[in-house]
This record gives C-alpha cells, sequence and structure tokens, in this order.
C-alpha cells in the first residue's frame, strides 16, 4: 500500500477531463488499497505535498503545466516519484512541433507542416511565404496551435481567404502555429502501455463521427456524436503496421510507462501518417486508453496498478544509480 | 464495520449500455470543450464578465435577519410544508405587485409561482414544442434558453435585431417564409427590455406590431422581462403583456434581478387554457415551487421597501454601466462595435470578423479575463466574433482593468491579421461574407519551397 497523491485539475484548457481522470484513478487507487490524497494544482501544490507527504504521486493532468514538463520538473525538485513520461518526453510531445520534427528524422510518416511563431509574421515577414505554403499543402489546411490536446483552437481552411483568421485564431493557444496538410480518412488511435516486455501497442480505436460534417473536429469530444470502435475494424496488416508506428513514436519521444498515439490512415493512398502523441491521454470513461486497455483484458484498476509499479521502478532505478 | 456498496466508476462499455437507453433528445444535448473552458472563467483570479450575476452583496443583513426572524415567529410549520403548485396566495399578491409597478394589472388565478425565470421557459416549451416545431427567437437570444429549446428538439428561427429590438418586418418576412413551407411557428420568444444577451430595448411601434402580428396570426409570444425595472435612463415602455391583454402574450417575470436568484423564484402569467398545462406541467417536474422561498418574499415585502432596494441596485449598476461603455471606448480598436444598453446587465460586443470569440477566450484567460463567447447565443452557426459582457457583477475598479485586458489582447489579434493580410488595420467591418467573396490581397513575392526530406536534414 501507498501513499498516493493524485494531481488533477490544474488551470489548463483541459481542467475539466483532467478532474474526470483524476476522480476515476482515485476510485481505482481506492479499490486497490492505496490511500489516496487528492490534489488540484494550484499555487499551493508544494506546500501540500511537503505537509501531507505523499510517497509518489500519479500525475492526472492533461495540457499545459501537467503534460508539458513542467509538474514533473517539480516533482523531481521535491524528490518525489511520479507516475508517466518525464520532463523531456513531456516537453517533446506536447509541442507537436518539436515532434514532428523528430518524426521527420526518425522517418516516421507524418503529414507535411510548416510552422511558425507569432514572432516570424510580426518582424521576419513571413506572410510572404503563405502563398507557396497553400499551393504545397493544397486545401483543405489544418490550421493548429503547436500545443492543446482539444479540439480548441484547430480550424481548417477551405481556402486562401480562411488562413490569416485561422492564424489569429490558433495564436490564441500558442506562440507558436503549424499548417497542416490535411489527411482525409480514417481517425485511429493507438495506446501504448508498458508491461514486463517493455511497451506493449493496445488494440486500435477508431473514432467515428456519426455527423456528415467531416471537418467538425468537436464532434470528436462530445459524447454521442463520435462513435468509438475498438478494436478497428482495419485490415490486420494495417493494425500491425499503425501499432509498430505507435511503439517507434514511443520509443523516438522517449515516453514512459503509457501514452497515446494519434494517427490517420488515408482513404486514397492507405498510407498511416502519425498526427501526434499524448503523454498523459485522458483516463474518463470515454478516453480511447482505457477502452483500448479493456480490449486487450487489461481493466482499468490493472492498468492504475501498473502505471503505479512502473514509477516505482524508476524511481528505485534512479536510486540504484 | 461499513461496506463500501459505492458503484465502481463506470467503464467505457457500462457508457455504451447506458448510451443505448439514453433518449434521442439528449444527442443534441452538447459537452463540448468549449463549456469545459467556460469552467476556468469562475477561478478567483479571473476578472469575469462571463455569468449573468446580479450583485447581491449590497442586500442588507439586518433585512436578511428581519425576513428569517419574522418566517421564525409566524410559519415555521407552513414554511417546512408543500404549498399549492401554482403558488401560495400571498407571494401572488406580492407579484401583482411588482407587476402594477410596470403598469400591469393581473388577477391572480392568471399566475403561476415557478421556480425561477428558468422554469418558465422549460415549462412553456415543453406545453408546446413537439420535436422539430418552429420557436422564433432574437438573434442573438438567451443562452440559458438554448439547451432548454434544443432539449425539446425545437427547430429554432432566428430574427435579427438593431437598436430598436427585433427587426419585426423581418419576422413578418419569416412568418410569410415559415407559411409557404407549412410550418407554423407555435410561439415567439423575445425579451423586449434590455435583450441578454443584446442590451437593447424594443421601440414602443415594434412592441405595437408583434402584437398586433400575434393577433392576426393567432400566435403565442412568451414575454421575458427580469430586467424591465432596472432601467437607468430614459421611459420605460410598455410591456407586451400591457398592450395586448393577456390573449396572446405569456409573461415570464422573476425576482432574481430586483431580490436575489438564490432565491429560485419567478413566475407566469398566461392565458387560462395554456396556464392550465403549464401547471400540469408543473406538477410533473417539481409539485410546487419552495414554500420557505415564496414566504422569504412575502416577508420581505413586509419588512422592507423592495423598491427602495431596486434604486440601490440601479444606481450601482448605472455606474458600472458608464465605467463599462468608459472603458470600452478607451480600450477596444476602432473596428469593434458595441451596444449602450439603457438598463439590465449586459453589453453585446462584435469584434472584427476575423476574430472569432471562442479562441480569444482562451487568449483572455492567459490575461485573467473572461465573457461569454457570442456562439453560445444562436441555435445556428452565428455569432462567432461577438462578445457578452455582463457589468453588474464587478467593481468599477474590475471593470476598467478586465476591458483594458480584453482591449489589448483584440488589439493584438487585430494588429496580427493586419500583418498577415497586409492591410495594416482593415478600416471597415465587413460580415461574414462568403469565401470566394474576400481574396486576401497576394503578395508580390512568392518562395519557392524545397521538399522536406525524410530522415535527416
Amino acid at each position: 500500500m501507498s501513499r498516493v497523491a493524485v494531481l488533477k485539475g490544474g488551470s489548463s484548457l483541459e481542467r475539466q477531463v483532467s478532474l474526470r481522470s483524476g476522480a476515476r484513478v482515485e476510485d481505482a487507487l481506492g479499490r486497490l488499497g492505496h490511500e489516496c490524497l487528492p490534489i488540484d494544482v494550484g499555487d499551493d501544490l508544494i506546500d501540500r505535498l511537503r505537509d501531507e507527504q505523499p510517497e509518489i504521486a500519479f500525475v492526472a493532468l492533461h495540457g499545459r503545466d501537467g503534460e508539458d514538463g513542467t509538474v514533473q520538473e517539480l516533482l523531481e525538485i521535491v524528490g518525489l516519484p511520479y507516475t508517466g513520461s518525464g520532463i523531456l518526453a513531456c516537453m517533446r510531445s506536447i509541442d507537436k512541433v518539436l515532434a514532428k520534427h523528430l518524426f521527420v528524422e526518425a522517418n516516421i510518416p507524418t503529414p507535411e507542416f510548416f510552422a511558425f511563431t507569432e514572432a516570424a509574421f510580426k518582424t521576419l515577414g513571413a506572410a510572404d511565404t503563405l502563398p507557396a505554403i497553400e499551393e504545397r499543402l493544397d486545401f483543405p489546411i489544418v490550421v493548429k496551435p503547436a500545443t492543446g490536446g482539444s479540439a480548441l483552437g484547430i480550424k481548417f481552411a477551405q481556402a486562401a481567404s480562411d488562413i490569416p483568421a485561422a492564424l489569429v485564431a490558433g495564436f490564441s493557444y500558442d506562440s507558436r502555429v503549424l499548417l497542416e496538410r490535411h489527411v482525409r480518412g480514417r481517425d485511429l488511435a493507438v495506446s501504448i502501455v508498458e508491461g514486463a516486455d517493455g511497451p506493449e501497442a493496445l488494440p486500435i480505436v477508431e473514432a467515428v463521427p456519426r455527423d456528415e460534417n467531416f471537418y467538425d473536429f468537436e464532434a470528436r469530444y462530445e459524447i454521442g456524436r463520435t462513435e468509438f470502435v475498438c478494436p478497428a475494424e482495419v485490415p490486420e496488416p494495417v493494425t500491425r503496421r499503425a501499432q509498430q508506428l505507435a511503439l517507434d513514436v514511443y520509443r523516438v519521444l522517449g515516453l514512459y510507462g503509457f501514452a497515446r498515439v494519434d494517427l490517420m490512415l488515408e482513404e486514397d493512398s492507405e498510407c498511416l501518417y502519425v498526427l501526434e502523441a499524448n503523454a498523459i491521454p485522458g483516463l474518463t470513461e470515454t478516453s480511447l486508453l482505457p477502452q483500448a486497455g479493456e480490449a486487450a483484458g487489461i481493466g482499468f484498476d490493472e492498468l492504475v496498478e501498473r502505471i503505479l509499479e512502473l514509477a516505482w521502478a524508476r524511481a528505485q532505478g534512479e536510486l540504484a544509480l | 464495520m461499513t461496506i463500501d456498496d459505492r458503484p465502481p466508476r463506470s467503464t467505457s462499455r457500462d457508457l455504451e449500455r447506458y448510451a443505448g437507453l439514453f433518449a434521442s433528445r439528449t444527442r443534441v444535448m452538447k459537452s463540448s470543450a468549449m463549456r469545459d473552458m467556460m469552467s476556468i472563467t469562475t477561478r478567483p483570479e479571473v476578472i469575469s464578465f462571463a455569468g449573468g450575476l446580479p450583485d447581491t452583496s449590497t442586500f442588507p443583513r439586518e433585512t436578511f435577519a428581519a425576513i428569517t426572524e419574522h418566517i421564525a415567529e409566524e410559519s415555521v410549520a407552513r414554511a417546512l410544508q408543500y404549498g399549492p403548485t401554482e403558488g401560495l396566495p400571498g407571494t401572488i399578491e406580492c407579484i401583482r405587485e411588482v407587476m402594477a409597478a410596470e403598469d400591469m394589472r393581473v388577477d391572480p388565478e392568471d399566475i403561476c409561482v415557478t421556480t425561477g425565470g428558468q422554469q418558465v421557459i422549460d415549462l412553456v416549451t415543453k406545453t408546446l414544442i413537439d420535436p422539430g416545431d418552429v420557436i422564433v427567437a432574437e438573434a442573438p437570444t438567451y443562452p440559458g434558453a438554448v439547451p432548454t429549446f434544443a432539449s425539446y428538439e425545437a427547430d429554432v428561427v432566428h430574427i435579427e435585431m438593431d437598436n430598436d429590438g427585433m427587426r419585426v418586418d423581418l419576422l413578418e418576412e419569416t412568418l410569410d417564409r415559415l407559411d409557404r413551407e407549412g410550418r407554423r411557428p407555435k410561439f415567439i420568444y423575445t425579451i423586449p427590455n434590455f435583450q441578454n444577451p443584446g442590451g437593447v430595448t424594443m421601440s414602443l411601434d415594434r412592441r405595437r406590431r408583434l402584437v398586433e402580428i400575434a393577433h392576426q396570426r393567432e400566435l403565442l409570444v412568451l414575454e421575458d422581462n427580469p430586467y424591465g425595472l432596472l432601467r437607468y435612463e430614459g421611459t420605460p415602455q410598455p410591456t407586451l403583456r400591457s398592450l395586448d391583454g393577456g390573449v396572446y402574450v405569456m409573461y415570464l417575470g422573476t425576482f432574481s434581478k430586483i431580490l436575489s436568484p438564490g432565491i429560485r423564484l419567478g413566475w407566469v402569467v398566461a392565458p387560462p387554457p395554456v396556464l392550465e398545462k403549464i401547471n400540469l406541467g408543473k406538477q410533473g417536474a417539481d409539485l410546487c415551487t419552495s414554500t420557505l422561498s415564496q414566504l422569504m418574499v412575502e416577508a420581505y415585502f413586509q419588512e422592507a421597501r423592495w423598491r427602495d432596494y431596486v434604486e440601490t441596485l440601479s444606481e450601482l449598476y448605472r455606474a458600472r454601466r458608464d465605467t463599462m461603455l468608459d472603458a470600452l471606448a478607451e480600450h477596444l480598436p476602432a473596428q469593434a462595435e458595441w451596444t449602450r444598453p439603457s438598463g439590465g446587465l449586459f453589453i453585446w460586443a462584435t469584434l472584427p470578423d476575423y476574430i472569432d470569440t471562442t479562441d480569444l477566450l482562451a487568449r483572455a484567460l492567459r490575461e485573467n479575463v473572461a465573457f461569454v463567447p457570442g456562439a453560445g447565443a444562436y441555435l445556428d452557426d452565428r455569432g462567432h466574433s461577438e462578445m457578452r459582457l455582463n457589468f453588474s457583477a464587478s467593481t468599477e475598479d474590475e471593470i476598467r482593468e478586465g476591458v483594458r485586458r480584453i482591449g489589448k489582447v483584440v488589439e493584438e489579434q487585430v494588429a496580427l491579421y493586419g500583418t498577415l493580410t497586409g492591410e495594416e488595420r482593415p478600416k471597415v467591418r465587413v460580415r461574414r461574407a462568403p469565401v470566394e467573396a474576400a481574396e486576401p490581397p497576394q503578395p508580390a513575392r512568392v518562395v519557392p519551397l524545397p521538399r522536406r526530406a525524410q530522415g535527416g536534414r
């Protein structure tokens, strides 16, 4: 039995999802016989960790601060073992631009993209490059902030005239925005959990929008508007390839414990493209990683216990060094 | 020893099982990323213009003590008991007094006391709307009515407003069109005074014409009037109810803005056959409105001068409105427009159409300031560049600082758009135009792009 601080909430735009993930983790920890210390993270985080003396932290935060390495850095400073990926892997995966550059370098297919800082437009005349980019990527072009895990700020530009407003929207969330070739096809997610034999790719979850509007990203995040199929009904070679790509991403980014990799299966070419990786994917009832775990026969409690054990193992490994 | 019999939190399979049992109308009840974002607006460090809250901090403690004392001495058993569905006679008398203050004379039997004004919207919709039936509403409309209309699967048709409220000429055109299509609206939903969220007030001519249209076409009107007594300047206009005499106009009133939203007390006045159905609907919903709340209102009307408190609130809100209008003039760029309400709680601002206010809210939250993005006030895909600003719930200092922060982020986005399009400052605000209509200025030079090589650079 351990005394586990469950870090959740915070002030990121994904606060609500994080509160739901955290509550579910707390229930599981209770059933597993651990002592639970729920913390809605705020400016008293360090005080509370010092006062309440947990032995380990379960990080159930999503988005800014929790998934970008900030909280992980603090936990390392106070010397508290924690679940999931370390600082560097968090920094690499929260930043879609950095992650995509790493994919390119490692020969992992990712939709072609171009990224800009706000400063590039303001002081370096980057707007002059837009026509060439538009010609190269072809419409529709996906415009999205470099960070952020929900649908917020993601726009589909159908024509050149949509690009400036889409960029303005993207810069509302981050100082960097990327323009990405739109891959028309099926929306797949491969979750990964580490076991005794290393990282294991779970069955694929496919998100199938119920609405006609293909470009409605919001639908993906609303219960009832998207149907999730697990295991996804794709040919066996595609499954194997998607799982292998996800494992490659996991390795390239240096992820640890668990993660989720989002891919597109292109309709025409049947090629797979990696969109992004999530270091702390959602753990709610409707989240994809727990669904994939169930499909693989790994119940939520077992998942939580595994993630916790891996955190202990890393801490002990570091002590041994 | 106790046994923990709480069920484990559901798995995704359980959710599927429940989902199979949900009514089809729950499909339109959305839980979106946007709603998650709104939850952050309540953080203490955020100056929030997002709520629709009256300022309850000014309510005199001694009055509150006198009210509870009054109930404790005279009516404990009644206060703790059920009451009649239509409401307590004493409360109905208080309602008649409030309505008389706006020149309306109503019979007690035409009134039903409800759990807040919101319940009136729910009960009227429940009474009148089958899936697919048309409700005509202003554009934008009260954001709190949107989920109610959606949950009864109403087809909401919006009518544009200008500074004189709902464009009644467009209403007639729309009704003709619906007529040709064989669709008959069941009711017209309107907030004629200091509209939420628009902040505008319907002119007398339009009120008269609206009532005429209702009579000619035998259409019901739901007049929602939460703010009528919170007037900061100008002459009060007659209510639709008083112009119509209670034939086609259903009237919604509430104590939320003149006393307290916490007591959850509103009312509806409707033609007897409609009221009878509303009453049956209310029996099914909650049997009766809180007796304790009703007795609090009765005691309040006996112990205090309710109109004095409304006057206190009006003075407070007038000053806050003026502060917000001044701050908007100082901090918002020339391309922005906003309404100048002569009462109520809200200002409605319209930004250049390339600014999406949902995204702007994400940016504004980093500056610890919040508002309601306009899209939530429409059932169709409109309002993306609009926002609602509440001025009643913040101090004048907070208003100045909050608007300064909003101005800063809007200014940033206007400048960025100018940089992106090569127009430093677009002079004229254009309404959302079709894609092909707005060709961006083409830069003279096109930079050729070498393809990025996979596997190292």
